[in-house]
């Protein structure tokens, strides 16, 4: 056991064996590539909008460094570390392609004004046959505020339609007017640093770690300073691996253990009753509302243990401050706004919402998901978060805009609308910007359907995704560091992104883009855009006076202060992290109590369908995966989706881990490798989502959408799972010699920065 | 004088490997990664755990002791360094001695390949890739005394395999009154709590 190590002792001052070729020189032999510039921005993906710099060299990006910021300091998620790489990747985009005989022939190469004149001449023959409102156009929220308000003004303004909305939809409308009709403003309440100061964290419906690794930080910050953990999922996330408590409810039946825990506070004498006195209204109504809501009706509802509920409660209820925080999982629902709320009615009740480090606050997830519904690219919303049918806020932005008042459109169809309007013909054309419908919209074969309808469907994007496969133009614009403008991140902090390079190719940044189509519509003149910067100050002033405003916000300001919290209606103010501190943004200063009871879900479980299917994603992919599953690394580590399935419902159905199974809905089935665990409820199924054409869960989900805010119900329907028999692989048995150059490889991914997506990915339509 | 290195939770990992991806940044060896993140037990749990060399201090560096070509150097700072390409003779004796199974053999450069505490990083005074990218912390930089003062659980640089006890540059986070990580231990229990019968491991000497 003892080994002489007399002569391997570090440090010591002669050691001929280790120290003769002494230590390798600072900088290694292979950097052959050095930075000229850093250029400091923030990662294109999620709400989040971690800092950090790029490296570039020669005009090109080449790699990223960490940079220090008060919400990520310096960290980075594996997203981050290799977004840089989209920039230079061989399947950029980098002229406009065009079909030029029909739906059923090629894109080919085509010139700018080919392209441009093409779209504008059909826009131009639609509008004059079928009225204006025939063209809709489809925006994005994972761009910058800029663009974004660019495109609400474009649709509004440069096509003079009613039909603009965006993918915003799909991710958190139904947060966005739970807070609004409960706070009278729709943001985070707090910046993220606060969630360090929590004593009890109550996570529902949020795989916190994978789809924001670095909220877990301070979720990690907390638990440090003795915070309790409990977690509402479904599944066993990683941020449920340690929690005090773990409730694994039913898909969809969230609102009832909510509801339930609130009763039992009520019952426990936990609730602050001079908070409901002075900040609050309608508290009543919402303590009649929970009181059915035994522990035990909750169990038959949820599926979780009643003792289980009211421990919750009662960790939950002696904690302050306490902070809920909650995301896609109660959001994604046809009662995503009442879960919402039955969350907000919880924080209220123990008095918890304006502390520093309690309430409730909402997981934004698109990169500007916070900023993105503000700038007036909603369905029935204008810049500043005015609304479309408030004849003052119509007034002001017509004046801000220099058109007739009357000339404004009123509210159009919501995203998830607009699919009937494309198939029933009253939607005849469709730009898509910073979207990929054909995999994030539920039910795609109908999407798809109501596309190859539409003449033409244009496509904004720096990939071929499967929403531009089907296009008719496709024009190539610019990834996020090829431009600049701001975004606002999920705590409302509104940050700077930079240029770092140029598009490649003939790709143009998106806003000249839609500047030159808006000029070739002949409304050239309401778009006389040189810079970015013109677009953002005319932005801050359609904002002013807004619920969300922009006015105090410069660029300077941004890089003075580290970013700055919106509202700042002035020069002068700072900006305001923390809302809610003294009032509320009602008008009479008190927050809304909202009772909530619960409801089925649209689609429950039952005959030839017994499990529930719930989506959610992985922490390598961003939505639908259309950049992110073009990236070496991220694409390696999670190159196709899989089912998870509990050991107990596997072991009935002969089901064993790998095998290949066919998930089935009353939408359509699907092939993928099943994932035997017991980190999943054994009445569930779970897929990810960030896939597309045979790949994509969406051939399975649900259309049914919430009634108000028209968000789907991706987190739950009714599904069924069989075994697909397999014949045994010729190598079954036989035992494989390898030699190096046979061997698997030593590193689990294949080296190298870039990788196509495989060739399945690639089949068209 | 207090050193900066490594302190390893396992309890904070979360998966993501962005240690992963970012230890593929580093020039040296770019496009591949030193740290390893595994699942333990996928069928039962999401627990992970990162796995990166863990620079042993006593008995110094294994990997280096059996290296037939003095390929495996080790700084001034105690940190043991990939092999040197123009010694390697890729005879993978550092591969099989490694108790943490670390040094890789990259068949195609016909070399060994571990993490070298991103030198290139931390000779200029910034964190190596890994710490500076991990969302969590679960990967931290800094030195003991910082890690007592500013973090929870209790950093152990003593590893128990059988009756060979490693002691090692960069620590484990272990829960508070753990004072070594015990392998045998801890197989030893999972075994039981199993219901298999105790045996000898065979490295066990």
């Amino acid at each position: 056991m003892s080994v002489n190590k007399d002569v391997f002792v570090p440090r010591r001052a002669v050691n001929e064996d280790f120290e003769s070729a002494g230590a390798p020189p600072p900088g290694w032999e292979g950097v052959d590539r050095l930075p000229t510039a850093l250029v400091p921005t923030h990662c294109c993906f999620c709400g989040v909008q971690c800092a950090m710099y790029l490296k570039v060299l020669d005009g090109a990006v080449i790699g990223v460094e960490p940079r220090d910021y008060p919400h990520n300091r310096g960290a980075l998620c594996p997203k981050g570390i290799v977004a840089y790489q989209q920039a230079s990747h061989p399947d950029r985009l980098t002229h406009p392609l065009i079909r030029r005989g029909g739906k059923d022939s090629p894109l080919e190469r085509a010139s700018w004004d080919e392209a441009l004149d093409y779209i504008v001449r059909r826009w131009q023959e639609i509008q004059a046959s079928y009225g204006r409102d025939a063209i809709a156009v489809y925006s994005g929220s994972s761009m910058t505020n800029e663009k974004c308000y660019l495109m609400g003004k474009f649709a509004r303004v440069g096509l003079r339609t009613r039909h603009v909305d965006y993918n915003g939809r799909l991710c958190m409308s139904s947060a966005a007017v739970a807070y609004a009709r409960a706070f009278g403003l729709d943001r985070c309440p707090l910046p993220m640093p606060d969630i360090a100061l929590s004593r009890c964290l109550l996570i529902v419906g949020s795989n916190t770690a994978e789809c924001f690794p670095i909220v877990m930080r301070w979720i990690w910050a907390a638990r440090d300073n003795g915070a309790r953990l409990i977690v509402l999922d479904p599944r066993q996330t990683p941020v449920a691996r340690t929690a005090d408590l773990w409730l694994p409810v039913r898909p969809g039946t969230d609102i009832a253990v909510l509801n339930a825990m609130l009763r039992q506070i009520i019952h426990d004498g936990l609730i602050d009753a001079r908070y409901i006195a002075e900040r609050t209204v309608g508290w009543e109504a919402v303590r009649e509302a929970v009181e059915p809501y035994t522990p035990e009706m909750a169990e038959r509802i949820a599926g979780v243990p009643a003792e289980r509920i009211i421990a919750a409660a009662r960790l939950y209820g002696q904690s302050s401050p306490s902070l809920i925080l909650h995301a896609r999982g109660i959001e994604h629902s046809t009662h995503g706004v009442n879960a919402c709320l039955a969350c907000i009615n919880l924080a209220l009740a123990r008095g918890q919402v304006g502390k520093p480090g309690g309430g409730t606050t909402m997981l934004t997830g698109q990169g500007n998901g916070q900023g993105g519904r503000e700038v007036g690219q909603k369905a029935n919303q204008l810049p500043g978060y005015r609304h479309i049918d408030v004849p003052e806020d119509r007034a002001y932005i017509a004046r801000v805009w220099g058109i007739p008042v009357e000339e404004l459109p009123e509210e159009g169809a919501a995203a998830t609308e607009m699919i009937g309007l494309m198939a029933d013909g009253r939607i005849k054309s469709c730009l898509v910007i910073c979207s990929n419908p054909m995999v994030s919209l539920p039910e795609n074969a109908v999407v798809r359907r109501a596309f190859r309808i539409l003449d033409p469907l244009v496509v904004m994007d720096f990939f071929l995704s499967e929403t531009a496969e089907l296009a008719d133009v496709v024009l190539p614009t610019a990834v996020w560091c090829e431009d600049e403008g701001t975004t606002t991140n999920l705590e409302g902090r509104v940050v700077k992104i930079n240029r770092a390079a140029d598009p490649p190719g003939e790709a143009r940044r998106d806003w000249e883009i839609i500047c030159d189509l808006a000029r070739r519509l002949g409304r050239g003149q309401f778009f006389p855009y040189r810079s970015v910067r013109e677009i953002w100050d005319e932005y801050r002033l359609a904002s002013r006076g807004g619920v969300a405003d922009y006015y105090g916000i410069t660029w300077e300001k941004i890089e003075a202060q580290q970013g700055v919290f919106w509202p700042c209606p002035t020069l002068e103010s700072p900006g305001t992290p923390r809302l809610f501190t003294e009032r509320f943004a009602h008008p009479d200063g008190r927050a809304r109590f909202i009772p909530v009871v619960y409801e089925p879900p649209a689609e429950e479980p039952g005959g030839d369908f017994p499990f529930r299917l719930t989506t959610g994603r992985v922490v390598y992919h961003y939505l639908s995966g259309n950049q992110t599953r073009r990236l070496g690394f991220l694409n390696s580590q999670a190159p196709e989706p899989w089912v998870e399935i509990h050991p107990h419902a596997a072991e009935r159905l002969g089901i064993q881990d790998g095998d290949r199974v066919r998930v089935r809905t009353p939408r359509g089935a699907m092939e993928l490798k099943a994932l035997v665990t017991t980190t999943i409820r054994p009445d569930t199924l779970f897929i990810p989502f960030h896939y597309g054409h045979a790949r994509a869960v969406n051939q399975l989900t649900i259309p049914a959408v919430e009634p108000t805010v028209k968000i789907p119900e991706f987190k739950v329907c009714a599904a069924a799972i069989e075994r697909l028999e397999e014949p045994p692989g010729p190598a079954a048995g036989a035992r494989e010699n390898h030699t190096p150059t046979t061997a698997p490889a030593m590193f689990p991914y294949t080296a190298g920065e870039v990788r196509a997506p495989a060739a399945e990915d690639r089949e068209g339509p | 004088m207090a050193i900066k290195t490594i302190f390893t939770d396992p309890s904070r990992c979360i998966g993501c490997r962005a240690c992963e991806a970012a230890c593929r940044e580093c020039d040296s060896h770019k496009g591949e990664s030193m740290i390893m993140v595994d699942f333990i037990a996928r069928a039962a749990s999401v627990a992970t755990q990162p796995t990166l060399c863990m620079h042993c201090v006593d008995p110094v560096a294994p990997c280096a002791q059996v290296c037939p070509v003095m390929a495996i150097l080790i700084t001034p700072e105690g940190v043991v360094q990939q092999a040197d390409p123009s010694r390697c003779i890729g005879c993978r004796n550092c591969v099989y001695a490694c108790p943490f199974g670390v040094p890789k053999f990259d068949a195609s450069a016909r070399l060994m390949k571990k993490c070298n505490l991103c030198f290139d990083r931390t000779s200029q005074g910034l964190q190596p890739w890994c710490t500076q990218a991990c969302p969590t912390a679960a990967i931290w930089y800094g030195t003991y005394e910082e890690f007592v003062s500013q973090r929870a659980g209790r950093a152990v640089n003593r590893t128990v395999f059988g009756h060979q006890e490693v002691q090692t540059r960069n620590y484990f986070v272990l829960p508070e009154g753990e004072d070594r990580l015990d392998v045998t231990a801890l197989l030893r229990a999972a075994a039981r709590e199993a219901g298999h019968p105790e045996r000898e491991e065979a490295w066990i000497v």
